[in-house]
């Protein structure tokens, strides 16, 4: 660390920390507020309660909310990671022309507006006369979760050594006894990961959402919606803090394990890890 | 996180000198990802072709009307309130990327040339917010630039200001702000990347031959990581265009954007034509944008030289 530290301009490291300050300071704010005593969000503390936690699980609009945002996520991201193997596999196994062209294509959702993305899927399932729902969300969601699904498991495939499954298959394995003991174990930490990843998105994901759902609120337009009751502000951040602490934890799990699969499918074990 | 989507080139199959029958490596490959392709297509091409057409039909009441007009993308063009709003969203995603990536490049290049044995830590302290809801960034912005928000009343507490001050929330000023902090993360990332690609050899060249630390910086280390500034202000670019929650929450009557029209017309106005013309309009024009903007970058690049 003191060699480190004896190249690195003053400047760029206090600028680095300033950095992260920003990037961390606002999202602290929520939990702070969340046990204040005081509606209004503002300095100094009026005092410190759990009193607004406490109310969350006496709200039934906020149960379905969660049972709703649950079942949109885990299908969501069982969904989106099923068609993200394939794809991925694709992408980092094979090669045949087109295969950029594909590749960008099933990105896209990622760098487009989602506004854009969700309005034209509205119309889209209009026409088609399905009834908007929690199902109609679960597509969308699938749509904007496969780019992250691609990106977590091609970081886990890539690099992945195609002798073992030869090795296996040459010592008489079938196709799915390779598959399942050769494959599998390998990949397994990055598909985990990319369900993780997906349910976290799906969880927080407003827009596609608000605009595909009929009746059903997810967690975030229930959110959406109690916004509009200055009083309902504490209520609301309390959620919000517990929404938070959620994608941190299941985020931070994904991170390891896609590191894992990653350092699992480099060629040495670890050497480049 | 990783951008891995296009790194080492696939391992040919070997395999298939065993397996006369097996169908061609490219069939093989072509349809592993034809169910992901095909889903791609039902969900976005389509539904984008869809508004395409939309925007040249008109709406008639209840129903649509299908006979060919290009009126919705005059209203578009020529509607003080629709070219308004075009324009500030440009302005707006145009400064915001701007800033995200002048804010990003020193960190990237931090992480990159000072990280050390904690890249991938600092990597993962820069990711971690940004996984969090959008919305709930965006809600914390107004909780601390309103009126009786955090920053109000801190500077009060320390006796800068007398009374809360208006100037903070409700203004595009607020938007750029939010918006900023919220793709700060996926600005950094490309520019990390392509830091991380630049030879160190070349550097090490620069100053044995009599480059100071500035002008190495500018003449080796900035023109070779230019592409990952180029797409980091596009990643970042395109999609604020588009945003629809951060105006609708800190944005105020003087923040609104293009995408709450485009809300409003398939909602309470309930005009999908127009607003499909609003959304192809402000997609064309962000791409023209984003097309001047590469242009420019790649100058720059070239005068660097």
């Amino acid at each position: 660390m003191t060699a480190i530290r004896r190249y690195l301009p003053g400047w760029l490291s206090s600028y680095a920390v300033l950095y992260l300050l920003f990037l961390y300071l606002p999202v602290v704010f929520l939990p702070i507020f969340s046990v204040n005593t005081a509606a209004t969000p503002k300095f100094p503390l009026s005092g410190v309660t759990l009193h607004w936690y406490e109310d969350l699980p006496r709200t039934p609009a906020l149960i379905d909310a969660t049972w709703n945002s649950l079942i949109v996520g885990i299908s969501a991201s069982i969904l989106s990671t099923v068609l993200g193997i394939l794809a991925a596999r694709s992408i980092t196994r094979y090669r045949y022309p087109g295969r950029r062209a594909i590749n960008g294509l099933i990105m896209a959702p990622l760098v487009l507006p989602e506004v854009i993305v969700a309005i034209s899927m509205l119309l889209v399932m209009l026409q088609l006369g399905l009834s908007l729902s929690l199902f109609t969300v679960v597509l969308g969601h699938v749509l904007v979760c496969i780019p992250y699904s691609m990106t977590v498991l091609t970081s886990g495939f890539e690099g992945f050594d195609r002798s073992l499954e030869e090795a296996s298959a040459d010592l008489g394995e079938s196709a799915f006894g390779t598959f399942r003991r050769v494959t599998l174990p390998m990949v397994a930490p990055a598909i985990i990961s990319s369900l993780l990843v997906c349910f976290t998105i799906s969880l927080d994901e407003f827009i596609i959402a608000f605009f595909l759902t009929g009746t059903e609120a997810t967690l975030p337009i229930y959110i959406w919606g109690q916004l509009r009751f200055a009083a309902k502000l504490p209520g609301v951040l309390a959620l919000g803090t517990l929404l938070l602490f959620a994608s941190f934890l299941l985020m931070t799990i994904a991170e390891i394990l896609r590191r894992r699969a990653a350092r699992r499918t480099q060629n040495e074990g670890g050497l480049y890890a | 996180m990783t951008v891995a989507a296009e790194g080492s080139p696939p391992l040919r199959m070997a395999g298939s000198r065993r397996r006369p029958l097996l169908q061609s490596e490219a069939i093989q490959g072509f349809a592993l990802i034809s169910p992901t392709f095909v889903y791609a297509l039902i969900l976005l091409v389509l539904p984008i072709l869809v508004v395409i057409a939309h925007s040249f039909w008109t709406q008639n009441y209840l129903t649509i009307d299908h006979t060919f007009t290009l009126e919705n993308y005059r209203i578009a063009l020529t509607e003080p309130i629709y070219r308004d709003l075009l324009w500030r969203s440009l302005y707006i995603s145009l400064t915001v990327s701007l800033l995200t990536v002048a804010l990003a490049y020193p960190i990237a290049y931090f992480i990159s040339f000072h990280g050390g044995r904690h890249k991938s830590l600092w990597l993962f302290l820069i990711t971690i917010p940004f996984w969090t809801s959008y919305l709930l960034r965006v809600m914390s912005w107004k909780v601390i630039l309103g009126y009786n928000g955090v920053l109000n009343s801190g500077l009060m507490g320390l006796g800068i200001i007398d009374e809360p001050s208006t100037a903070l929330l409700y203004n595009s000023t607020a938007v750029i702000i939010t918006l900023t902090h919220a793709w700060a993360t996926f600005a950094i990332l490309p520019i990390f990347v392509s830091v991380e690609k630049v030879d160190r050899t070349l550097v090490e060249a620069a100053t044995d031959l009599g480059d100071g630390p500035l002008r190495s910086f500018l003449r080796v280390t900035l023109p070779l990581s230019a592409p990952g500034v180029i797409s980091a202000a596009l990643i970042v670019m395109i999609p604020t265009v588009g945003d629809y929650v951060t105006p609708k929450l800190v944005g105020g009557k003087d923040g609104v954007m293009i995408a709450n029209a485009i809300q409003a017309q398939f909602g309470k106005a309930s005009n999908w034509p127009l607003g499909a013309a609003l959304s192809v309009t402000a997609m064309i024009i962000v791409s023209l944008m984003a097309g001047g903007t590469v242009l420019v970058f790649r100058a720059l690049q070239r005068l660097a030289r």
